[in-house]
């Protein structure tokens, strides 16, 4: 009986998926068509190149450091958004949300200006011996530059959806609010703010254009794949986008099934 | 003891004027109103979780209208549950224990030996979601007793539950309450306050509008918005005898001398007995009737009320033992009702509400 039911249908839902098959298939085309462009001996060679091998690793694991360490900040902060009315509070949900409207070139030029050798942030970190520029540090900060509002946003919206009368209970049964903050928020939010960690993360994997203009080296994997096509042609850049897209979409998978597993403990 | 001093409290188009109340040691409080009454707010400043603009609390002597929530040593109970949905039933009970410096053994101790008195000790490991709402009830209980907080705070404990349920955590109510825990109940519900107050006080537009004892707020109701949201002025305590041999659910309920006929089939025991003024006739002299409880007795007051009269009869022979009786004027007319005239006073035994507690 089910089934028939969830067969018929009408002319809306026609058109509707007729329109959506073609949204499918224009994300699908694309990416199917560079996969197949490239042959498995031309992917095992690449696979075995140290450049695109070192590149692959340092931007798994700066697009995750950097997700890592803004989520200690970022996660507070969202807390904040989704319990508490403080002044200019529409402002500053804004300015959260500015990195992902402006041009990131821009935001890697505007990231620039402050910790260049010549910037202050950059003079006083230079002092204690750290440089920015040219350094696995300025791309993190690129990457959580243009990413962290994925995180917040997605932590926000989990908060908020965390029944306030849970937090008082908890406070009324003798913790204090850093304890009910760690010991029941923060759990109860959790999955939302896993999947908006592991979207920041994705999107910090696959930044370029700020990257680009503050940490051209050490070099992640878009940059390398823009160097490659611009001085060998398509040809010799497309084989590293497919290892690239693999090695992302596998990370992608397993952790949103780790993050999915959980939800089932959770609520 | 708890107690309360001119709080007053005002949120846009809405409020709390002055409430005071003291609710002492061993006593079972019941804060009665209406939706909207303010109820819940007294109750989120009296835990902590809102504070008052003016006036204070105070808990055994001590002023903590500006102590932090977590050292105040009150716990909540919400209307429906607040478990902590991701942990399991023990650790939600072990909670409030793991901020006291206890060890790993104390703490499990007193959880074992608070699911055994609650009777959930075979739930310990559930997740309070697969529970029912009675268990989640007495789960919240436990854990807000757990601790030994010095008052506990319900907010309408029993509304969201089954008839079944309900009566269980009344009983459960009552034992903590038997314990020497003081407790202070928001409720909205006349019957809950009956069964298991030993104190009232009835909330009106914000501010308390009369505090007593149940018998007090419910023959002499104050005011008439008490009278009329208490709905019943003729309220007598006493004790439903056990049903007779052949069963029938006609039982006997005897207060203070006299035999009321009641339809019920709660088990024997203390409890009070309601009646409608409304439910109540007045005859001018005996007559066959299939009501189940006659008595004789004087007028004793007439007073018009709403779009009738208001006739109370002495019924207790010497003793006192008043009973309401609302009827038209043209019956008084009719009758010829007037003070000290001796009349009959009829009820049918299903109109005689019981209430156990």
């Amino acid at each position: 009986m089910r089934s028939t039911s969830a067969l018929r249908t009408d002319s809306l839902s026609l058109l509707c998926a007729a329109l959506g098959g073609a949204v499918l298939l224009f994300i699908i085309a694309p990416l199917a068509s560079l996969c197949l462009s490239c042959s498995l001996p031309e992917l095992a060679e690449t696979a075995g190149d140290d450049e695109v091998q070192a590149s692959i690793w340092l931007t798994l694991w700066t697009s995750m450091a950097a997700t890592v360490f803004c989520a200690v900040a970022a996660i507070p902060l969202a807390y904040l958004l989704a319990r508490k009315d403080f002044p200019l509070k529409g402002l500053v949900s804004g300015i959260i949300d500015l990195p992902v409207v402006i041009p990131h070139v821009a935001a890697g030029l505007a990231l620039l200006t402050v910790v260049s050798r010549g910037a202050a942030l950059g003079r006083a970190a230079d002092k204690i011996g750290i440089s920015f520029i040219g350094n696995s540090l300025a791309v993190m900060l690129a990457m959580a530059f243009v990413s962290v509002p994925y995180l917040i946003n997605s932590a926000r919206d989990g908060f908020a959806a965390v029944p306030e009368r849970l937090e008082k209970a908890a406070l009324s049964l003798g913790a204090n609010p850093f304890r009910v903050f760690l010991t029941v928020s923060v759990p109860l939010a959790a999955r939302p703010i896993i999947s908006g960690m592991i979207m920041m993360w994705a999107r910090g994997m696959s930044e370029f254009g700020a990257v680009m203009i503050i940490a051209y080296r050490p070099m992640i994997t878009p940059v390398l794949i823009f160097e490659r096509f611009s001085a060998f042609g398509l040809k010799y850049a497309q084989s590293v986008a497919v290892l690239f897209i693999a090695v992302c979409l596998v990370f992608f998978v397993v952790l949103r099934l780790l993050a999915g597993g959980k939800k089932d403990a959770q609520r | 003891m708890l107690s309360v001093r001119q709080i007053c409290k005002t949120y846009p188009g809405f409020g709390i004027k002055d409430v005071s109340f003291e609710v002492q040691q061993c006593e079972y409080f019941v804060l009665l109103g209406p939706t909207g009454a303010g109820k819940s707010v007294m109750l989120e400043i009296i835990a902590g979780l809102t504070r008052p603009d003016s006036g204070s609390v105070l808990l055994d002597g001590r002023d903590i209208t500006g102590e932090k929530i977590q050292n105040r040593r009150i716990s909540l109970v919400f209307q429906s549950s607040a478990l902590f949905p991701h942990m399991s039933v023990y650790e939600n009970v072990a909670y409030p224990l793991r901020w006291c410096g206890r060890t790993r053994s104390q703490i499990d101790q007193r959880v074992a030996k608070l699911a055994d008195d609650f009777d959930f000790s075979h739930l310990l490991e559930a997740r309070p979601q697969t529970l029912s709402g009675g268990e989640s009830q007495r789960v919240s209980l436990a854990r807000a007793v757990a601790s030994e907080p010095r008052c506990l705070l319900l907010d309408e404990p029993l509304s969201s539950l089954d008839a079944s349920s309900r009566c269980e955590i009344r009983s459960l109510l009552r034992n903590i309450s038997a314990n020497g825990q003081l407790i202070l109940h928001v409720t909205h519900d006349y019957t809950e306050a009956v069964s298991l107050s030993t104190h009232i006080a009835v909330m009106e537009d914000a501010r308390i509008a009369q505090i007593g004892t149940v018998e007090e707020i419910f023959q002499h109701p104050q005011s008439q918005f008490i009278a009329r949201f208490v709905g019943i002025r003729n309220f007598f305590k006493g004790r439903l005898k056990a049903p007779e041999a052949g069963g029938t659910s006609l039982r006997h309920f005897a207060t203070d001398g006299l035999s009321f006929s009641v339809l019920t089939d709660r088990p024997a025991g203390q409890g009070s007995v309601m009646v409608r003024s409304e439910d109540v006739t007045i005859t001018n002299a005996a007559s066959p009737t299939s009501a189940r409880n006659n008595f004789a007795g004087p007028i004793v007051d007439i007073a018009p009320i709403g779009g009738g009269v208001e006739v109370i009869v002495d019924i207790g022979h010497g003793k006192s033992l008043e009973i309401a009786a609302i009827i038209t004027n043209e019956a008084v007319s009719a009758l010829e009702l007037r003070l000290g005239k001796k009349v009959w006073v009829t009820f049918k035994a299903a109109a005689a509400i019981f209430i156990e507690g």
